[in-house]
């Protein structure tokens, strides 16, 4: 019987791919007004609100911004694996290389997310089963979206531990998940990300759990990897820091709001919207003893209750009449960048 | 006794031990671990805390760094008399912490007090914040008297940033910072002398991050409080604290002015350390001195021979092994470094 009967008796349509005409000169993700909502008891919650970006091969997209901004939301939105309900995708298109992914039959979109997409989640513990061994963990992805075998299943995922430098591949791969220190564990997801050599990576918070020694090493193989593979990477994170080492282009979100987007150096050197300037002013710095940190006012708002105009104006210090009634669309600002203010120009000059 | 009458020692004339409130002498905290259900026999000791000695003065912030595991929260709980250490001594104003009993403990909290690091675990969903607030004037009675103190929890919420009028609400109608600010005001409830932040801002988001460090900041000045400010992050360390002790695997490896330890560390381990902390600069990409360690922190259950960093070091050699190296000031190491090799490394700034 040949592997390719196996694996359609397993129900398993390796071919699904074929038969979608990705289009090579498009880019590679492009999202275009995406909005989602989740459904809550006290109300509609506009958790991703009009968020449109590129994302071209080799190139890293940071997307920055705090607890409840819709980063996460958004990642979860391009891979399809929202939950739905209470979430819903209220409108808008995610591109892969030209082809609608929610036009897409569920079985087809489902090779697409290792395939194609993959992602790398913040907390390995809980992303990890704990009751099946990382080596049958990794070799799933083999038996379920090719034509492997379990044994050659299994000899793909002691290759990629070797890959994501854990040491002793071949007896680890028969360890289960708690046996793996934190770092290991992150390790052991972006050996899962990389199984079928996607185009696109999604890092959730890839290093956030991490200690800043682990966090290193990790963030170096992530960047080592998609060098080599020549990925295109979304990095999520609220780190600032940690976004300034690898990101290319950054895109700032706020209370479901892309607020600001530009190429990281701009970003860092004369930030064009408030919610980024304030960021990037209370924050300490490891190599400077800085004066008391400007802490930005106030709170996020809850995003079943928005304010009306411009969501960041209770915080803002740029805010005048017209942020509390009118929401500002993202305007084009000269070097390629946007930004989600009124007065922009003010806040690029001070 | 009184309060006032539990610290003699606290105003000799003469001798630097007047400024400390705080003296660590050679503390040791084991854990056993056991086996067995019924019959428990302890088969072997995690060394959490395995020989500190260093001093907090008066209206300083000290910062305790390390990674998970180095033992800096079981320092912290034992400063608090949250754990009995092993061995060692303790001394909180003058006076001798580590063998009290549970009524002297209780006295000595006014002394010191704690803020922990999860603001939605450590507060009590059941009580409000008034209760919250309060709770330390029920055991310490003579504090504040009865009547006075629905007043002295308004004074406190808003002398750390909360609107006093919400005194009747509940820790899940706050925000994370906020309620941080109610642990704060719950810590700042007896006037302590010292206060020991166990990760306090680090389940924060960024923007409220800084709202709350100032906050300490602005309570030391008023205060004159002492802080034990116990953190991974070592960019917020750097911000807050006057002197740094960097951890490892239960010891102290170096200490420090925060200029030394930041512009001028000498331990390797530190080094590695400092050098892996990203800065927020895309244009310092690529320019900075990367130490990037191999492997994992060994188990502190079994630590490694002679000095417990030699495993991950690149300086290691055979002494490294067989000695352990004292936390003493050296002939390249103009502060305390516990380093057989210790010599000055810039790693945070940008290298040509």
């Amino acid at each position: 019987m040949s592997e390719s009967v196996i694996a359609s008796q397993r129900g398993i349509d390796v071919a699904a791919l074929q038969r979608v005409h990705f289009d090579r000169d498009a880019p590679l993700l492009e999202v275009d007004d995406l909005h989602v909502e989740f459904h809550t008891r006290d109300g509609t919650a506009k958790a991703v609100n009009g968020v449109s970006f590129t994302l071209h091969e080799g190139e890293t997209l940071g997307i920055l911004g705090e607890s409840g901004c819709g980063k996460s939301v958004t990642a979860q939105a391009i891979m399809g694996i929202l939950d739905i309900p209470p979430a819903r995708v209220a409108g808008g298109k995610i591109l892969f290389r030209g082809v609608d992914l929610q036009k897409m039959e569920e079985k087809t979109r489902r090779h697409i997310r290792a395939n194609k997409i993959a992602m790398i989640f913040q907390d390995a513990l809980s992303a990890l089963n704990p009751v099946f061994t990382v080596g049958w963990q990794l070799g799933e992805i083999y038996r379920k979206h090719t034509e492997a075998s379990r044994s050659q299943a299994k000899a793909k995922a002691v290759e990629l531990l070797d890959l994501v430098g854990i040491p002793a591949a071949k007896e680890r791969v028969n360890s289960f998940p708690h046996q793996f220190s934190g770092g290991m564990r992150q390790r052991v997801m972006i050996a899962m990300a990389l199984a079928l050599e996607p185009d696109i990576i999604i890092a959730d918070e890839p290093t956030t759990a991490l200690d800043v020694t682990v966090q290193a090493q990790v963030m170096k193989l992530l960047s080592d990897l998609q060098q080599d593979y020549r990925m295109g990477l979304i990095l999520i994170t609220h780190d600032m820091a940690v976004m300034a080492d690898v990101a290319d282009k950054i895109c700032v979100m706020y209370a479901g709001n892309a607020v600001e987007q530009a190429d990281v150096h701009q970003i860092y050197s004369r930030p064009a919207h408030p919610y980024s300037k304030g960021l990037l002013e209370s924050i300490p710095r490891v190599d400077m003893k800085g004066q008391e940190l400007a802490a930005i006012k106030g709170l996020p708002p809850v995003l079943v209750d928005p304010p009306p105009g411009c969501p960041f104006h209770p915080r803002c210090t740029f805010a005048r009449e017209r942020c509390q009634e009118e929401k500002p669309e993202l305007y084009d600002v000269p070097g390629d960048r946007r930004s989600a203010c009124f007065f922009w120009e003010e806040v690029i000059s001070s | 006794m009184t309060t006032e009458a539990s610290r003699p020692v606290e105003q000799p004339a003469l001798g630097e031990s007047a400024e400390n409130v705080i003296e660590v002498t050679d503390l040791v905290k084991y854990f056993p671990l056991t086996r067995g259900i019924l019959f428990k026999r302890t088969i072997g000791q995690v060394r959490a805390v395995d020989g500190i000695s260093l001093q907090l003065r008066r209206g300083e912030t000290l910062g305790v760094v390390g990674e998970s595991g180095c033992g800096k929260s079981t320092f912290g709980r034992l400063l608090m008399g949250l754990e009995r250490p092993t061995s060692g001594s303790i001394r909180l104003l003058g006076q001798e912490t580590s063998r009290l009993n549970s009524t002297e403990l209780r006295r000595m909290r006014r002394n010191i007090q704690i803020v922990l690091q999860d603001p939605y675990s450590s507060l009590d969903p059941r009580m409000t914040v008034g209760d919250i607030v309060g709770e330390p004037f029920d055991v310490h009675a003579d504090v504040v008297p009865r009547k006075g103190r629905r007043k002295a929890v308004q004074d406190l919420l808003d002398v750390v940033g909360l609107n006093p009028d919400h005194i009747n609400r509940y820790p899940h109608q706050f925000s994370g910072g906020q309620r941080q600010r109610i642990g704060v005001a719950r810590a700042l409830a007896l006037k302590p002398e010292v206060i020991v932040c166990d990760e306090p801002v680090s389940a924060l988001d960024v923007s409220v991050q800084a709202q709350v460090v100032n906050l300490f900041e602005k309570l030391q000045d008023e205060f004159d409080l002492s802080y034990i400010f116990i953190a991974h992050d070592l960019s917020v360390v750097r911000h807050i604290a006057d002197r740094v002790a960097v951890m490892y695997l239960g010891k102290v490896v170096e200490i420090g002015t925060e200029k030394e330890i930041y512009e001028e560390p000498t331990h390797p381990y530190t080094q590695a350390l400092l050098s892996a902390v990203p800065v927020p600069d895309p244009e310092l990409r690529g320019h900075r001195d990367q130490i990037v360690l191999e492997g994992d922190v060994p188990s502190p259950a079994n630590p490694p021979s002679g000095c417990r960093f030699r495993t991950r070091c690149w300086k290691a050699e055979e002494i490294c092994a067989e000695q352990e190296p004292p936390l003493e000031e050296r002939s390249d190491s103009a502060h305390p470094s516990a380093c057989h090799f210790a010599k000055v490394r810039d790693v945070i700034h940008a290298v040509e």
